[in-house]
Parts: structure tokens; sequence; C-alpha cells
């Protein structure tokens, strides 16, 4: 089964939480990259992402893949959102299975930030103002946002 | 002449105005057919670009053959 993949579909995070249960964890640590109202310094009204699937897909799973091998963790998903989503809507989720918690939290913490940096994907905000842009894009001398999913 | 199938995203999609369309071209690599096309849309300055053929990453100095699927793939912003 995949451990990486695309939804444009609102997410069942119980269901996605059970395709990485396992009888030998002890730990499960989750992220829920949520959409924020505001980026740098304008007020977001809402966004769409677009991917390149076919190659996001497979980076995506090498991404996985790469967690579980250096931390040792048991079992890992990441399901990033497509399409029009609104404030708060879930943006990307990541789970991670594992023994114990150390190998989750690590393995968790490497998945998302290199999904952000390599799964070819991209965001386009709609402002409040009216005003639209594609995020690292259209503003390149603007330090990458820090706090977000 | 090579025939190459490209597939555009995000800003360059709309900035070109379509997702994909099929070139014949003289360019032998991967950066010399963003310079042809780059040329011919004027496309907009967004920094760092990386490439994909036939859906894996590539050098820009990769060697294009005749039905290559090219990609150029402007910064992300997953998450």
């Amino acid at each position: 089964m995949s451990r990486f993949e695309f939804s444009r579909a609102e997410l069942n995070l119980e269901a996605c939480r059970a395709r990485i249960s396992s009888p030998s964890a002890g730990a499960y640590v989750s992220f829920e990259g949520w959409v924020r109202d505001h980026n740098e310094g304008q007020k977001v009204l809402r966004l769409e992402y677009e991917a390149y699937e076919a190659l996001g897909v497979k980076e995506g799973e090498k991404i996985v893949v790469e967690a579980l091998s250096r931390f040792g963790a048991g079992a890992a998903l990441c399901i990033h959102s497509l399409g029009a989503l609104e404030i708060g809507e879930l943006a990307v989720w990541v789970g991670v299975s594992s023994p114990h918690r150390d190998e989750a939290f690590a393995a968790c913490r490497y998945i998302i930030d290199e999904v952000k940096h390599r799964v070819p994907i991209w965001k386009k905000e709609h402002y409040v103002d009216g005003d639209s842009g594609w995020v690292n894009c259209e503003r390149c001398a603007a330090p990458e946002n820090a706090a977000d999913g | 002449m090579a025939n190459i199938n490209i597939e555009y995203f995000a800003i360059l999609r709309e900035h070109v105005g379509r997702n994909k369309e099929a070139v014949q071209t003289n360019a032998g690599t991967a950066a010399e057919l963003f310079d042809e096309l780059s040329r011919r849309y004027d496309f907009p300055n967004v920094g760092n670009m990386k490439v994909a053929i036939n859906d894996e990453f590539e050098e820009w100095d990769s060697k294009l053959a005749d039905g290559d699927s090219v990609v150029f793939i402007p910064p992300v912003a997953g998450g």
C-alpha cells in the first residue's frame, strides 16, 4: 500500500490512523497542517493546492521510506490535500507509528519538512484584498514562512 | 528535430495559458528547451527552477530524446 498520497476529498483521519496501526507500536505521532488566515502580512481568504502528481507520489513515497529507515520507525503515511481549501481545513496529514516515541517524533518531523521542500506541490493564496499569488514564486525574496504546515 | 511533450503547472500553467503542449525542437538539453520556451512565452522569473524528464527529477544538462515528457518545476510550496 502506498505511503504517500494526494486527496481531493476530506480525509477520514480514523481510517488514515488505522492504516499505520500495529500491535508492535507503542507510540503514534501525527502532524496536521491547516490552512491559516494570514501569510507574510497578508490576510488569506482561501487557497488552492496543485501538484505534479506522477512525480509527487514517487518523491513523497521516497521521503517516507527514508524516514522509516533513517529513524527506524515502524510505519508511516502522508496524505496531502489538493484543490480549493478554506481557512482551517486540513492541508496535509502525516502519521507515524513505532514501538517507541523518539523515532516516531523524529520520522514525523522529517517527513513534513522534506515534503515541503521536495514534493512538487504549489500553493496559490487568495487574499482578502482580492489579490492572489503562488507562494514562493511571486515574492522570491521573501523568506519562507516557518510556522505553518 | 525532436518531439517533446511539455506539461505546465501552477504559475507557468497560468502564464502560458494551457496545461500541456507538444513542441518540435532542436534543443539538445532540458536547459536549452527551457531557454527556447522562456523566450517564446516570456516566463516569469520565479527563482530556482527544477526540471523533470519522464516523471523523474533530472539535471538541466540532461539530453532530450524524441518523445520525452518534460516538466519545469517552479519553487514548491507544499504543507
